[in-house]
């Protein structure tokens, strides 16, 4: 309606700085708010390291990932993943994966810690990434209640709220945390392995992560209060119990009383 | 028990006070007549006792619960010993909860002994209804009574779901907010009764207390009367029994309930009492220190309602998404609709059978000897396809955990799921009438000419049979007492029309009796027996001799 009256007034080349200087603050944000997120920067691997993980890689991921970690058809590229992705993926067992599917699911382990470290070595090398997470903040002296608080809010809707696992679409799933180490599950939250999201540092500080890990070991460390959990699966698990043992039981009495009359 | 006579009783105490109560209440004379009641016996007559005994421990441990129970919305900081909760915001109604569990004495067992004799209720009262349904016990003159049980089961589960919701955590916040959703989505009146329901927009600040309410008071008195209603309509109508030889339409075979019934039914409700206990003490129900307080954002995966809930919650997770129609400026969500009232519908079909069954057959006559279920192969075969539907719809409300346990996609588990429910009643149809007609082939058989033993047997001229062995007298009974049947005809009313009713009557009423075996005859039975090959072989040879 009032085009003609505000274009009377601005200068052709106004919208073009304005979307440049937009360009360069979101664009500069963006890179800096990246940069505080993935300050981890890899530790120190020497070269000896690094080339013996490299053979390691060609031996064993090169296949799909590609030579130089590039990605194939059959495989993403490596490149920026870090260190923590290989310790996650290699270390759960998840990596080499078997066949394709919807998910790779987690398997016995099948490298030592030490070649574990080396093929970790060589991939962080490739580009900076997220690296291994540092101790302090894998102690289970975080604060529980935050920590539970958080897990049902980011958490709990794929992995249930005792972190037992559940169902995604397509045949993917959430896997049940039951067990895991501290380690493995800081990292698949700074790498968001699979199906699962990314929760960087600027979505959860280091210490909510720590809060998370406090909250899953004391679920994994006290049993339920209330005796047997029938897996934590909640009111279907209950279901089944009670028609089978609880009626299944109680049947079983009625037709020893009523046998015992005949 | 004493009689009326005014001459000191001999015997102590209990004499005495018999006497003294007898002397003013007239008690000798009831229990007199209602100690000689007769009820058969039967393992399956029990079921319904054990819904009732689960029933009075939902009431002592309901009222243990209500002294420590506080049904408040208002937000406190939790401070009890539960570690991953300390300093949480929650509302007292939790945080009340979480006491019972962990501090309360004792408080854990009574409240997974509710939670448990809960799920024990419904579970027994269902399959109670089920016995009454495939053995045809609500036949006349005991239709009202299959409706007023009809009315305990939907109480129970409003009871069920009343109480799921008290404990204001995450699991039972996130299905009330699936009840929030179904209410609005009734077309016209549902944002109304949604905002009269919660005082406000969801979750408000009521809900628990008026739940609570509902829990405590309505819906248990309800289910009181409607209990005292249904026993006392078993007391008018006497039990029903299985056939056998005595057994008639006019009496009742059994023991009577003065001492045998009485000492039965009083070790029986300690023997589920003891059950029930062994399985709170032992195995966790509800774990709500898991799920923590509620709030609308997180929704844990697994979420489920309690059993008797999840044949609604499979029905809104299998209706089609995409069938939403927008009318007028609103929008009828089908995938909330469809499920709404296609549970209505079953529920009304559940709750009319015994009437419509009773108008197909026109048989005004009383029955009291129940039915092998094999007996009525149409009725069996309805049965079988509505626990079919209610069992796919039920299983829909775990799909997510029989995806992931069974490795599968939860998109093709829904997929194979819908097609169940649709094909699945049919088939159990017509699976379970051919399969009773099959046995009622074999039971016919069996009556004419005796149980095959495997005995062959050469004849003196070379032949050689098996020899049959004639069943005994109370076997025979339950195989040949049962009610023929035929297809009604249409037939002009008497001004000479043909109703549409009639079609439709004469239309079903083929559809139950067209096939069917009719019971053996005594004349077949005398045939049978005339040229059998029953163990007296040497009348069986001089026939094939004549012949």
């Amino acid at each position: 309606m009032r085009k003609s009256f505000n274009g009377s007034r601005r200068k052709p080349l106004a919208a073009t700085i304005v979307i440049a200087a937009g360009l360069l603050f979101s664009g500069g944000g963006y890179a800096v708010a990246t940069n505080v997120v993935e300050s981890s920067v890899a530790p120190e691997y020497t070269a000896e390291q690094i080339s013996e993980g490299r053979k390691l890689f060609l031996a064993n991921c090169a296949s799909c990932h590609g030579l130089n970690a590039e990605s194939t058809a059959a495989g993403p590229s490596l490149i920026g993943v870090g260190a923590a992705a290989v310790d996650f993926q290699v270390g759960t067992g998840r990596m080499p994966g078997q066949g394709s599917g919807p998910q790779l699911p987690k398997k016995k382990v099948q490298f030592t810690e030490d070649q574990i470290s080396l093929m970790a070595a060589y991939v962080a090398s490739l580009a900076p990434g997220p690296a291994i997470p540092e101790a302090q903040y894998l102690e289970a002296t975080g604060d529980a209640s935050h920590g539970g608080e958080l897990f049902r809010i980011n958490c709990a809707m794929c992995h249930n709220a005792v972190g037992a696992g559940g169902a995604l679409t397509e045949g993917k799933y959430a896997p049940s945390l039951e067990g895991s180490s501290a380690k493995h599950i800081y990292e698949a939250m700074v790498i968001g392995p699979q199906n699962m999201p990314v929760f960087n540092d600027a979505n959860l500080t280091p210490e909510d992560k720590q809060d998370i890990i406090t909250y899953l070991a004391y679920i994994d460390e006290n049993g339920s209060a209330g005796g047997y959990e029938l897996g934590s699966l909640g009111p279907v698990a209950e279901g089944l119990f009670v028609w089978i043992f609880g009626l299944g039981l109680i049947i079983a009495i009625t037709v020893w009383l009523g046998a015992k009359s005949n | 028990m004493s009689t009326v006579v005014t001459e000191k009783k001999q015997g102590g105490a209990l004499a005495a006070t018999a006497n003294y109560l007898d002397e003013r209440v007239g008690i000798g004379g009831i229990l007199k007549s209602f100690g000689r009641k007769v009820f058969p016996d039967h393992w399956s007559f029990m079921l319904g006792e054990v819904a009732l005994y689960s029933f009075v421990i939902l009431l002592i441990s309901g009222t243990f619960l209500t002294f420590f129970y506080q049904p408040s919305m208002t937000e406190v900081f939790y401070d009890g010993s539960y570690v991953p909760l300390k300093g949480t915001q929650m509302s007292i109604a939790y945080a009340s909860s979480l006491d019972i569990s962990f501090e309360i004495r004792g408080g854990m067992l009574m409240r997974q002994a509710h939670h448990w004799s809960a799920l024990l209720f419904v579970a027994a009262a269902g399959l109670h209804m089920l016995r009454v349904f495939f053995t045809g016990a609500f036949r006349k003159p005991r239709e009202i009574n299959w409706l007023v049980g009809f009315m305990l089961f939907v109480l129970g589960m409003a009871a069920g779901f009343t109480g799921y919701s008290l404990p204001d955590d995450l699991l039972s916040g996130n299905g009330l907010r699936i009840i929030d959703g179904m209410i609005k989505g009734i077309p016209v009146i549902g944002t109304s009764i949604s905002s009269g329901l919660f005082g406000g927009e969801f979750p408000g600040t009521e809900i628990v207390a008026r739940l609570y309410g509902l829990h405590i008071l309505l819906v248990p008195a309800l289910i009181l009367i409607f209990i005292a209603i249904h026993l006392f309509m078993v007391v008018i109508h006497k039990h029903t029994h299985y056939s056998g030889p005595g057994r008639t339409d006019e009496n009742v075979v059994g023991y009577p309930l003065m001492p045998v019934y009485v000492a039965k039914a009083g070790g029986f409700f300690f023997i589920v009492f003891g059950v029930v206990m062994l399985i709170s003490a032992t195995f966790t129900v509800n774990p709500i220190w898991n799920y923590g307080p509620y709030d609308p954002s997180p929704v844990s995966a697994g979420t489920q309602p309690d059993w008797y809930i999840g044949w609604l919650d499979g029905a809104l997770r299998l209706a089609p998404s995409h069938l939403d129609i927008a009318f007028l400026g609103h929008t009828y969500p089908m995938g909330v609709l469809i499920p709404l009232v296609g549970s209505l519908v079953f529920l009304a079909l559940v709750a009319a059978y015994p009437f419509i069954e009773a108008w197909v057959t026109a048989d005004k006559r009383e029955h009291h000897v129940l039915d092998r279920p094999r007996n009525a192969p149409t009725r069996t075969g309805i049965g079988a396809a509505g626990v079919t539907f209610y069992g796919v719809l039920w299983a829909a409300a775990s799909t997510d955990l029989i995806a992931t346990f069974f490795k599968m996609s939860l998109n093709h588990v829904l997929t194979v799921m819908q097609i169940m429910l649709i094909v699945g009643p049919f088939a159990a149809y017509v699976i379970t009438k051919r399969t009773c007609l099959s046995l009622q082939r074999k039971d016919r058989e069996i009556v004419l000419h005796g149980r095959e033993t495997g005995r062959i047997v050469r004849l003196p001229h070379g032949e050689y049979i098996e020899v049959h062995e004639p069943l005994d007298k109370f076997e025979m009974y339950k195989l040949v007492d049962f009610k023929d049947y035929r297809p009604t005809v249409v037939r002009p009313n008497k001004k000479g029309k043909i109703t549409v009713g009639s079609r439709v009557r004469a239309a079903l009423s083929r559809l139950y009796f067209e096939d069917r075996i009719a019971p053996v005859t005594q004349s077949e039975l005398t045939e049978a027996q005339s040229h059998d090959h029953s163990p007296a072989i040497a009348t069986s040879n001089q026939e094939q001799l004549t012949k």
